[in-house]
């Protein structure tokens, strides 16, 4: 059968089961988009801005556990993806983009609309496609997606020349994939694993620490049952975060840099670390040198170049999550670990991080804390990324599997609008929270209309400080105060809800904040509240840049000082 | 562990457009010099043999588990330790008057060396060895004088019958099945 290549796209997009793709046409597109029609199992949605399309295939990816699908046309459209594929290869998110090229014969040549995106996204992708023949184009398809969604999942681009869309050709789907230089997944040896249940069995003070892994590989059960058989305290990395129940007696929650000063403190003092599915991020160390000086250390990573990266294990074990604490847990034993388990919590009582002040000023970790509660935990959330992406780590502690999406590799602020939309479209009938910061809700506010247009009853709560936050509270702590580019004069965001036909909800008040949350999860469409918070509320606890976790500045002692520092 | 003095990594690549770039921007990533890369076909279709040579202080464990996830590359392996041939190939371009011609042969000579071209003025020496005997000749001829030395940098394999790459075949046999377990490895639920 002669198919041109926008046809056979559309055929082979329909047999990797996709069924949405966020996208916006252009020149180069033009012949796909011309095919659309004629596929009406593949919905598209249209979005404001490339970016947004390449957000939103994420946070859909997410959520879904599909590959999530944007397309973009040249240039241009292709450049302004590359945040979003970024994103997706510093979060391993399985993402497939189709970007439109010039046609072949200007290739090279600087033709209008002409990036060389393979060029570009080489260091931000699994793998990339130029396709010069349209014959090519299903075992490139198929190939990315295989690539895209086994192993450690990331983003793949297909660059397609707007008459290699147009080239008719035989259609062959190719029933065998060829791929001798991929090998998504390995096993350890037996001996390893052995090794790791020895050190577990051993260990008078163990930690574990749980990243997107767990997630990815849905080893839920597995870490619980490894959790709850050795009595070991489970960390959640950012990423981690809703792998393990926030509520289980023995989740201690988010370490690192803005984590719990507990939870930096025990793993100063462990003996042993399980780091499954993480891959020691700076925000997680703190300073390398002194990180975990007494522990040893087990990997569990399905990704070969994350062992010994940053952290050099005592026994590494390379695949994947489930299928390794499956054994592990075999030969793991019970043990109670009664005196770990009262020092941490003294810790905590000692400690305790992430209190909210008792006051009447109206508190952005206040506002945050009564979402997650009046939703009691059966919602999705997403965060841009900000002050209150952390707050939201800090204090919404998830129950639910999967369910808080945030962007933590990369920290593109303007994640919160686009991945909303991504986990509304592939959760419908879900509450989804979209938790945004002043300014990172700047960044792709545009992207209301696609809320609007597509149904999408997405509750957007505005963390309204009047700052790039973050940034505000660096200069105050690190630069003498000296508040450059970041105080805010922001646009009258109730007015931009309106405008988007967005129910808009402002509130100034702490009394005001119940209500309002009722409110937006009672009403049935997208519903956008402007929390007028506390200017200068700061984040704690802290791990100054490049200091070691034991430097944690925790909230109480840190405010005391500054108490007697200003009298 | 001998000590090594350079890193010599063996790759087994598709030979396709832009693999080159691929390997090489991940070494600009980390910020890594390539000392020396030699590049050619392999004994299978539609595959390249590269030789890599870089810097002993190199973090090569990192960058070649950072290559070996690369789609086109096939196999990849750090040599540096074991038990290798290698091999340079330099042509040199000297110049000979006649009064220098007859010195510059012996040294040729002493080296096991060639010349491939004789012009009225100057020589053109081929020599193949390691690259210690290649520094060591173009040390005895800068007397003479240089006009240029183009050198191909090291190509290395395994001695006795293993091969340098052995997973290739093995790959290639095993099916790829479209997701492992029936299922996409990556779910909410």
């Amino acid at each position: 059968m002669e198919l041109t290549g926008a046809q056979m796209i559309c055929e082979c997009l329909v047999r990797e089961e996709v069924e949405y793709i966020f996208g916006l046409p252009g020149g180069s597109t033009l012949p796909f988009y011309d095919m659309l029609p004629q596929y009406p199992q593949l919905k598209h949605i249209l979005v404001r801005h490339e970016q947004v399309a390449a957000h939103a295939a994420d946070g859909y990816a997410r959520a879904s556990g599909k590959v999530g699908v944007c397309c973009a046309t040249s240039g241009p459209g292709a450049t302004n993806l590359v945040t979003g594929i970024a994103n997706a290869w510093l979060d391993s998110v399985p993402m497939v983009a189709l970007t439109g090229e010039v046609v072949t014969g200007l290739i090279g040549r600087d033709g209008f609309q002409e990036a060389d995106i393979t060029g570009i996204t080489l260091p931000v992708t699994k793998h990339n496609y130029l396709a010069l023949d349209a014959a090519d184009l299903p075992r490139m398809i198929r190939e990315a997606f295989y690539i895209a969604a086994t192993g450690r999942p990331g983003p793949v681009l297909i660059d397609i020349p707007r008459d290699v869309f147009q080239q008719k050709t035989e259609f062959v789907y190719p029933e065998k994939l060829e791929l001798r230089g991929y090998r998504p997944v390995s096993h350890p040896d037996h001996e390893h694993i052995d090794r790791a249940a020895e050190l577990i069995n051993e260990s008078k003070q163990p930690l574990i620490l749980a990243g997107h892994g767990v997630i990815i590989s849905q080893a839920y059960d597995e870490l619980r049952e490894l959790a709850e058989k050795g009595n070991i305290p489970v960390i959640t990395t950012l990423l981690g975060i809703s792998s393990f129940p926030g509520s289980h007696r023995l989740c201690l929650g988010m370490p690192g840099m803005h984590g719990m000063y507990w939870n930096n403190m025990a793993i100063s003092e462990c003996d042993l670390l399980i780091a499954i599915g993480m891959r020691f991020d700076d925000r997680v160390t703190g300073r390398l040198r002194d990180f975990a000086p007494g522990a040893k250390v087990i990997h569990i990573d399905i990704d070969p170049a994350e062992i010994g990266k940053n952290v050099r294990p005592t026994v590494a074990l390379e695949g994947d999550a489930k299928a390794i604490l499956k054994e592990l847990n075999d030969q793991v034993e019970s043990r109670e670990r009664e005196d770990w388990l009262a020092h941490l919590d003294e810790l905590r009582r000692e400690h305790p991080s992430i209190t909210i002040r008792d006051t009447a000023k109206l508190l952005p970790q206040y506002v945050i804390k009564t979402i997650y509660d009046a939703s009691k935990g059966d919602c999705s959330v997403v965060t841009g990324v900000g002050q209150h992406q952390m707050w939201s780590a800090q204090f919404m502690w998830f129950d639910k599997p999967n369910s808080l999406f945030t962007a933590g590799g990369l920290g593109p602020m303007g994640f919160e609008v686009p991945a909303a939309i991504g986990v509304q479209v592939a959760r419908p009938g879900e509450l989804v929270w979209s938790i945004c910061g002043d300014g990172s809700f700047q960044m792709t506010l545009q992207d209301l209309i696609t809320v609007t247009i597509n149904d999408l009853p997405i509750k957007f709560a505005i963390i309204n400080n009047r700052h790039l936050g973050m940034v505000r509270q660096w200069q105050h702590l690190f630069y003498h105060d000296n508040l450059v580019a970041t105080p805010l004069k922001n646009p009258d965001f109730v007015k931009i809800a309106e405008a988007y036909d967005i129910l808009g909800i402002r509130v100034t008040d702490k009394h005001m904040v119940e209500s309002a949350v009722y409110r937006a999860m009672e009403h049935p469409g997208p519903v956008l509240i402007d929390f007028q918070v506390e200017e200068h509320e700061n984040l704690w606890p802290m791990v100054p840049p490049g200091a070691a976790l034991q430097e944690t500045m925790d909230l109480p002692k840190y405010e005391e000082e500054r108490v007697v520092a200003q009298a | 562990m001998r000590e090594i003095r350079q890193h010599i990594i063996i790759a087994l690549v598709e030979d396709k457009p832009g693999v080159l770039n691929r390997i090489a921007s991940k070494w600009r990533q980390r910020g890594f010099n390539i000392e020396s890369l030699a590049v050619g076909h392999s004994e299978t279709a539609g595959l390249s043999r590269m030789t890599f040579v870089v810097d002993a202080n190199t973090d090569a464990e990192q960058v070649v588990k950072q290559l070996d996830k690369l789609v086109d590359v096939v196999e990849i392996r750090d040599i540096s330790d074991e038990n290798v041939v290698s091999r340079e190939l330099a042509l040199i371009k000297v110049k000979a008057a006649a009064e220098n011609r007859s010195l510059i042969i012996e040294i040729v000579n002493i080296f096991r060396a060639e010349i491939i071209d004789v012009g009225p003025e100057s020589l053109i020496v081929e020599v193949t060895g390691p690259d210690d005997k290649i520094d060591a000749m173009f040390d005895l001829l800068k007397d003479y004088g240089v006009v240029e030395i183009v050198r191909t940098g090291r190509v290395a394999l395994l001695r006795g019958v293993a091969s340098s790459t052995p997973g290739l075949h093995e790959l290639a046999e095993e099916p790829f099945e479209r997701y492992p377990e029936g299922e996409t490895p990556y779910s909410s639920e």
